[in-house]
């Protein structure tokens, strides 16, 4: 291939190079993970720093099931289940899906834009290393938040930790300052790596990849960056803030002196609801290159794809209200705030035509990235329709701080952005370890996780409407929720079998599973032109781009796509 | 007003999954790759068509925009409602984790446990509602009656329910406040007019002075219970716990969390840790003739 690659001329396979292996000893390996500044070995340990803490959290999750299995369960005390229930949410935010989008991002941009690395690769690194040790600083106040006195243990007071619960009158013991320093210097990594990745796009992209010609990802991926480093910031202001008032006796959300209580609500949102798109937005990404690929056809409508992105990341500056809708904003706010988050339904409604009418006339292979996706059209169809349900206000008031909630957003979330990232798993795990995952297992993963997917969250809309509310540990029987609570009980331990059969196929795969080669889904972007796994330089001559899928032109080229564009 | 906006929501909903729904069945039904396939070849490469992205943008704005102007109406209508009569007003104070109520207008204060009369057509009674709180922000939603409203500690909020059937309606907590959020729970009792009146003449007596109990209620004074909870006519004047002056004319204690017969009673007063683990009252470590003078006289107050 003409645009560089370590492939030799006799075609012979070049094994796998793996971080350290060179090297040869365990302390070498251990020594070069910890010193790489590479994006992609970075990518790697983001990614599996978020799927180690995914475990975790998920196991919290078991535990809150088991305990909401029955009416009056005794599996955890009050107390242990609002630790739970806050730290299954912060970390599953903070340090599952942010660390696997930015690993994500990390390991691909550079690849797909024709770069050595990213503009900043130290900086990378401290990126990195700061999101990893707050995910253990902030699980160390299992051990560390008792204190002298056993006054507290992890923190409990709701993942979004409404104030003035967070004040020390009423959270005694430092657990909360576990969570919001915790979560103030993973906040710091993030906008420092937003920064890096935003440059990198801007800056390093190889010679004829012009703002139109940048794949899908490449574009979503800007966007995204673009929110962390914009939206994140109010969530460290707040969190500082929270730490004055911790610590010194600021009152900036203690009502009696004069602060306000809501403000909390209003800097925590106006991070909290963009934090939404930041993570929904690579899994956009991953599904706007996975089904153009395995539909055998070009994305459809590309210039709108990239202005429905943009559009987006705008309108999700002005909804954040809508998460306060009950808090008891004046008729204006709600009815302004509700308009604007049915508005963005149009550019995400876009985004599914123009994903539909990629697959329609195309010869769709159902390989596993393939399969993610197709679940993940279905299940974020509705997510974004119970999200339209929701926007309209007043039938918020009726489902807000209920299961309905819940269960919208473990749809967004489970069924939108886990599937994304399970669809990025399974297409990019060869072009990192140059070994495909296993299909018979994949797809075990795939029916047992889905199965217990809407097991566990379908019911969990009912329960809702019955009037469940959420971050309840127990409940009385006789409210017609009991069946829906166990069906999702059961349902959580089949995720958690699905969930084992993927970390099975990422582990014994690397090792035994088939030779990938350099390019096995026959794609068209650029990190499939080079080796299996890349080479510490990515491309031996930097690739020079004439259209959108540089790799088609190269393997059509009596129908090559410049001609078109 | 809330559920014609849900049936229109869920209508529309609806409709939307079952056409984008129908199509994403449909395309992956008939362009899967057959066996049978020519794998050389693929299929033809199409780029995009501006005229059909115009068309299929515009039924998701007109959607948005008949949604949009459906919540606009009901949000006015149900946040400056008109009501049909003088409403009812309650006043609710969220505590960790019980219910303060106060009826201004018949100078009752009580704990949660809502009398409210009835709503008929001929005769509606609606009932305001002004939340505030004492502590941390608290949700007060009975899902029967109307949506939910936040208490907050800045500052007062309205709502309002019109109950037009008889029974007994069960609500929660929504804002998770602490340990027990889980059984801070409402009970809103809709009765007819003439019960509801009987309710407040009841509320309005003093409790009965009765020699009997006298004891009881040196021991209640003594032991510092009449810091945090008032009984009328006596020196019990706290504002911490619920005011117990008719306690025993409620269904419950411990805000819902067990019925109030004589085997919980006694459990609550010998360790409130037992039925509502982290609630504020804390285990008082009363000594047996104390605690049956206590029960004896908190008995008496109905």
């Amino acid at each position: 291939m003409p645009n560089g690659t370590t492939i030799t001329e006799s075609g012979t396979e070049l094994q796998p190079a793996r971080p350290g292996e060179e090297r040869g000893t365990a302390t070498g390996w251990l020594q070069d993970l910890v010193f790489t500044v590479d994006h992609k070995k970075l990518g790697m340990l983001y990614v599996g720093t978020g799927l180690f803490f995914f475990v975790l959290a998920g196991i919290m999750a078991l535990l809150i099931r088991a305990q909401l299995a029955f009416p009056n369960g005794h599996v955890t005390s009050p107390q242990e289940f609002n630790s739970l229930i806050t730290m299954h949410g912060t970390v599953m935010i903070f340090w599952v899906a942010m660390p696997i989008v930015f690993g994500m991002i990390n390991y691909l941009v550079p690849l797909m834009i024709g770069a050595r690395d990213m503009a900043f690769p130290r900086l990378n690194a401290f990126s990195f290393w700061l999101t990893f040790f707050s995910g253990f600083f902030l699980f160390l106040s299992f051990v560390a938040g008792p204190g002298l006195y056993g006054a507290s243990g992890a923190p409990d007071a709701g993942w979004f930790a409404i104030a003035p619960l967070t004040s020390s009158a009423f959270s005694k013991g430092p657990s909360i300052d576990y969570w919001s320093l915790s979560v103030l210097i993973s906040g710091i990594g993030s906008v420092t790596g937003g920064i890096n990745i935003m440059v990198t796009i801007i800056c390093f992209r190889t010679r004829g990849m012009t703002l139109h010609r940048m794949p899908l990802f490449v574009w979503l991926s800007l966007v995204t960056m673009f929110l962390v480093v914009v939206f994140l910031p109010p969530l460290s202001a707040a969190q500082i803030m929270l730490t004055l008032e911790r610590f010194l006796g600021a009152t900036f959300f203690d009502a009696q002196a004069g602060g306000s209580a809501i403000l909390w609500q209003h800097f925590f949102w106006i991070f909290g609801h963009p934090e939404v798109y930041i993570l929904v937005l690579p899994a956009f990404a991953v599904i706007s290159e996975v089904v153009p690929v395995f539909s055998r056809k070009p994305i459809f409508g590309y210039p709108m794809m990239v202005a429905a992105t943009v559009l987006i990341g705008f309108i999700s500056a002005g909804v954040w209200a809508h998460h306060m809708f009950t808090v008891g904003l004046n008729s204006f706010g709600v009815t302004f705030f509700a308009m604007a988050t049915l508005a963005i339904s149009v550019p995400t409604g876009i985004k599914m035509f123009n994903w539909l009418a990629t697959m329609y006339g195309g010869k769709i292979r159902l390989e596993l990235p393939m399969i993610f996706a197709i679940a993940f059209l279905f299940q974020f169809l509705i997510a974004g329709l119970t999200g339209i349900m929701l926007g309209v206000a007043p039938f918020d008031w009726q489902l807000n701080d209920s299961y309905f909630v819940i269960a919208h957003f473990h749809y967004v979330i489970v069924g939108g952005i886990l599937y994304g990232i399970f669809g990025f798993l399974y297409y990019w795990y060869p072009k990192a370890f140059g070994r495909m995952l296993d299909k018979k297992l994949g797809l075990w993963h795939f029916w047992l996780f889905t199965i217990g997917f809407h097991l566990t969250f379908d019911p969990q809309h009912f329960a809702g409407v019955l009037g469940m509310p959420r971050r309840i540990y127990t409940y009385h029987p006789g409210r017609g929720w009991e069946l829906w609570n166990l069906i999702s009980t059961i349902g959580a331990f089949f995720q958690a079998a699905g969930t084992i059969c993927l970390v099975v196929n990422l582990l014994w795969s690397a090792r035994k599973g088939k030779i990938a080669g350099d390019d096995p889904w026959d794609a068209w972007t650029l990190e499939w032109a080079t080796t299996s796994p890349p080479p510490d330089y990515n491309f031996e001559t930097l690739p020079e781009v004439r259209s959108r899928r540089p790799l088609w032109d190269l393997k059509h080229p009596e129908d090559p796509d410049w001609k078109f564009e | 007003m809330i559920h014609q906006t849900s049936v229109l929501v869920l209508l529309i909903c609806l409709g939307i999954f079952v056409v984008v729904g129908g199509l994403l069945f449909y395309a992956v039904v008939r362009y899967r790759r057959r066996t049978d396939d020519d794998d050389t070849t693929e299929p033809p490469q199409v780029y995009g068509s501006t005229a059909i992205e115009l068309a299929w943008t515009v039924p998701p704005i007109l959607i948005v925009v008949v949604l949009a102007l459906a919540t606009a109406r009901t949000v006015g209508e149900i946040q400056s409602p008109k009501f049909a009569a003088d409403p009812l007003q309650v006043r609710i104070v969220g505590h960790r984790f019980w219910w303060e109520l106060h009826y201004p207008k018949y100078n009752i204060v009580t704990a949660n446990e809502i009398h409210v009369p009835v709503s008929y057509l001929s005769t509606p009674r609606p009932i305001e509602l002004t939340l505030a709180s004492a502590d941390v922000a608290h949700g007060f939603w009975v899902p029967e009656l109307n949506g939910k409203q936040w208490l907050v500690p800045d500052k007062e909020t309205k709502w309002w329910i019109q109950p037009t059937s008889l029974g007994i309606y069960l609500g929660n907590c929504t804002v998770l406040c602490g340990y027990q959020h889980a059984n801070m729970l409402i009970r809103v009792v809709v009765e007819p007019p003439e019960e509801f009146e009987k309710w407040v003449a009841r509320q309005q007596q003093p409790p009965n002075p009765d020699a009997s109990t006298e004891a009881g209620h040196k021991a209640f004074e003594s032991n510092s219970c009449g810091s945090c909870h008032t009984i009328d006519g006596t020196n019990s004047q706290g504002i911490f716990g619920p005011n117990l002056t008719h306690f025993m004319s409620r269904q419950t204690l411990g805000a819902g969390v067990a019925p109030n017969d004589d085997a919980n009673l006694k459990s609550w007063l010998h360790d409130p840790q037992v039925l509502k683990p982290g609630c504020l009252m804390p285990d008082m470590k009363l000594d047996q003739t104390q605690f049956d003078e206590i029960l004896a006289y908190l008995k008496t107050l109905n």
